[in-house]
């Protein structure tokens, strides 16, 4: 789950960290009063769960209350990479001396958290790691004993700091990973963290994004958001309630299938013959009939559907409840698109025959039956 | 020689009484698996297709000599449940629970690479030895043929699909290793390449791959320098889009690393053909057998 800039803020302020002093905004109108209220010059943040927002437009300065609710008003009538923006963040603009980078996130291929630091921020860190990439730091950390605080001097040292800054940095980084622990956090960032002219660190973003396997740790945290963790359609919240993953896209031929790389093989094989994928709909392990036939009628509430692929390989989702399931879509929804099933494995002749009996065909291998749902498309056009 | 388990090994079903436990260890004695025990705490005493089941893992050590874990336990308690399988250095520990939080995940496979322990998983299919009869996961085994070709892979049913497709064409199989699906698993593919490398019963591999991390790409790397045996790679996401989670919590491609396009390459530069569609894999073993 990602939380939005000023939501991963209130988490930073909990753990005592220096962040701007700020106020959200809905509407042009309260964004001026957050001004006047902050009382100096601000920047006005497009709240979107997007990276590049100020490459979008969606970051502004203003030094009047005036200035900001014009500004708010343009910005809340943005799509920022296809988001809608719904609020605003007014910020007091801070009096930046450097802008650094901090940020701590998995390292999948050691397995284990890593925790980054560059002198220069501002820009992405990919871009930063593929144009300067001395000039980034990294410590990984023991899972067991967490960030030492050496560990963060070290890294502090290794960034160019000095001094007192020494200790003011790497209270930062010890920070960061006692949030990311806290909150079962698999990314989080502050880019830029600005070094005032005063000399103090202050964190003028933030981006935190939580697993969503470990959700279930932070009920607190979600029932105070006031507003439903995950970003989802009508079509994806229901396929998320029946244990389906969902994925929309821009083809024509819904495939349905059992199993994530199964469903993922599935959809080269479709492209491979020349058509187009609308839906990834992997069933998951050891669906019944219900299952099946709700995943059927998710993929069909998607407008653009005009075949449907039903791709099975049964292990533990075994064949005679899959065919229950088409048949029982079939009866109760009147499937009026052509269908193409391919279904293989745990209780096949069971599932076979259950097809045969309504009259529903069958092939035996994937790729057929990708090939055959490409040329039905295709006859119908 | 044989790679993690063979068939003198010892089977603890960890979450035995739940219903995937009782579900799957039914289809494992079945299949031949050596299952000498379960494990549910506060459910010692009772009995789950005849096996006697424990409250901790240390007992059924202790009455069985268990060498190997296979845990069914619910994500909130699953890396509880490997990290008393590891203290109890039972190796390896297959943990076949997905949505498992990957902080958990991290501290599990560190504790078991302190102590050299192999973690398959978590969400992975597990480990199959068609020649033994042992099974330590939830796979079809009657897809799997006995033979000399190494499978690994990070997705459950392509490697049903690929298995299927290798018996079809008289292909078998000496291990088959689920890999898992999310972004940290205990066991990498380089890792896994380096195991059948060492096992005389494995004269060639498959290595199934997905978008996702770059785990791939290195396992190319390492072969291309230090493998000897033929090897044929499937990559399945090749049509997916940027920035979409494809079902597999690792599926997904973030700022233009873990392409399938990527991966392919990387096969590709070291030697290895790349199958087109999953019936592929077994024509080009058998091209490269």
């Amino acid at each position: 789950m990602k939380l939005f800039e000023s939501e991963a803020k209130e988490i930073f302020r909990d753990f005592n960290m220096p962040t701007p002093s700020s106020g959200l905004a809905k509407t042009p109108e309260e964004a001026k009063k957050r001004a006047s209220e902050i009382g100096k010059p601000v920047v006005v943040k497009a709240q979107v769960l997007s990276g590049k927002r100020g490459k979008a437009g969606g970051i502004k300065f203003a030094d009047t209350p005036e200035e900001v609710e014009k500004l708010a008003e343009e910005i809340l009538a943005m799509r920022i990479n296809d988001l809608p923006v719904e609020a605003v963040l007014v910020e007091e603009k801070l009096d930046i001396k450097q802008e650094i980078y901090a940020g701590v996130t998995i390292d999948r291929n050691r397995r284990q958290y890593v925790c980054i630091g560059s002198s220069s921020g501002g820009m992405s860190i990919e871009e930063l790691a593929e144009e300067s990439p001395e000039k980034i730091v990294k410590t990984h950390i023991n899972p067991h004993l967490g960030l030492q605080p050496f560990e963060a001097r070290q890294l502090a040292v290794r960034m160019g700091f000095k001094g007192k800054q020494i200790h003011k940095l790497a209270s930062f980084f010890m920070k960061l990973w006692k949030i990311v622990e806290a909150y079962d956090v698999e990314l989080t960032e502050i880019n830029p963290l600005i070094l005032t002219q005063q000399g103090e660190f202050i964190a003028a973003d933030a981006r935190l994004n939580i697993d969503n396997n470990a959700l279930y740790r932070h009920q607190e945290l979600i029932e105070s958001l006031d507003r439903a963790p995950l970003e989802e359609n009508e079509r994806e919240r229901r396929a998320r309630e029946n244990d389906m993953a969902y994925v929309e896209l821009d083809g024509n031929i819904a495939c349905i299938c059992n199993g994530a790389g199964l469903t993922m093989a599935t959809l080269d094989a479709v492209a491979l013959y020349g058509g187009k994928a609308s839906t990834f709909l992997d069933l998951g392990g050891g669906a019944d009939a219900e299952r099946v036939e709700k995943g059927i009628e998710v993929a069909l509430m998607f407008d653009q559907v005009e075949a449907i692929l039903v791709n099975i390989m049964g292990g533990i989702t075994r064949c005679d409840e899959v065919a229950k399931g088409i048949v029982g879509a079939r009866e109760d929804k009147g499937i009026d698109v052509p269908m193409v099933i391919r279904m293989v494995g745990t209780n096949e002749k069971e599932g076979q025959e259950i097809l045969e009996k309504a009259g529903i065909p069958f092939l035996q291998t994937m790729e057929d039956a990708a090939q055959k749902v490409v040329e039905l498309v295709e006859e119908a056009e | 020689m044989a790679v993690l388990i063979d068939k003198d090994t010892k089977v603890v079903v960890q979450g035995i009484t739940g219903s995937q436990g009782t579900f799957h260890s039914e289809a494992m004695l079945e299949y031949g698996t050596n299952i000498v025990a379960g494990v549910t705490p506060g459910k010692g005493g009772q009995e789950i297709n005849d096996v006697p089941v424990y409250d901790t893992v240390w007992e059924a050590k202790k009455e069985h000599g268990v060498t190997a874990s296979v845990i069914f336990v619910p994500a909130p308690f699953a890396a509880g449940a490997a990290m008393e399988a590891i203290a109890a250095d039972l190796n390896p520990v297959v943990v076949i629970t997905e949505h498992v939080p990957v902080k958990d995940e991290i501290k599990v496979i560190h504790e078991a690479k302190r102590k050299d322990i192999t973690v398959i998983g978590p969400n992975t299919p597990g480990i199959i030895q068609p020649g033994a009869k042992q099974k330590l996961g939830i796979m079809p085994g009657h897809v799997f043929k006995a033979g000399e070709v190494g499978l690994m892979s990070r997705s459950g049913t392509l490697t049903y699909e690929i298995a299927a497709g290798m018996t079809q064409a008289d292909i078998g199989i000496s291990t088959a290793i689920g890999l898992g699906g999310d972004p940290c698993v205990g066991l990498t593919p380089i890792e896994g390449v380096k195991l059948f490398e060492n096992d005389t019963d494995t004269k060639a591999m498959v290595l199934v791959g997905e978008i996702g991390g770059d785990a791939e790409e290195r396992a190319a790397a390492y072969i291309k320098d230090e493998v000897d045996l033929p090897v044929v790679a499937f990559i399945a996401g090749r049509t997916a889009p940027p920035g979409k989670r494809m079902g597999h919590a690792g599926a997904i491609i973030s700022g233009g690393t873990g392409t399938a396009a990527g991966k392919i390459k990387a096969f590709e530069d070291a030697g290895v053909p790349v199958a087109e569609k999953p019936s592929d894999v077994a024509k080009l073993l058998r091209e490269n057998l």
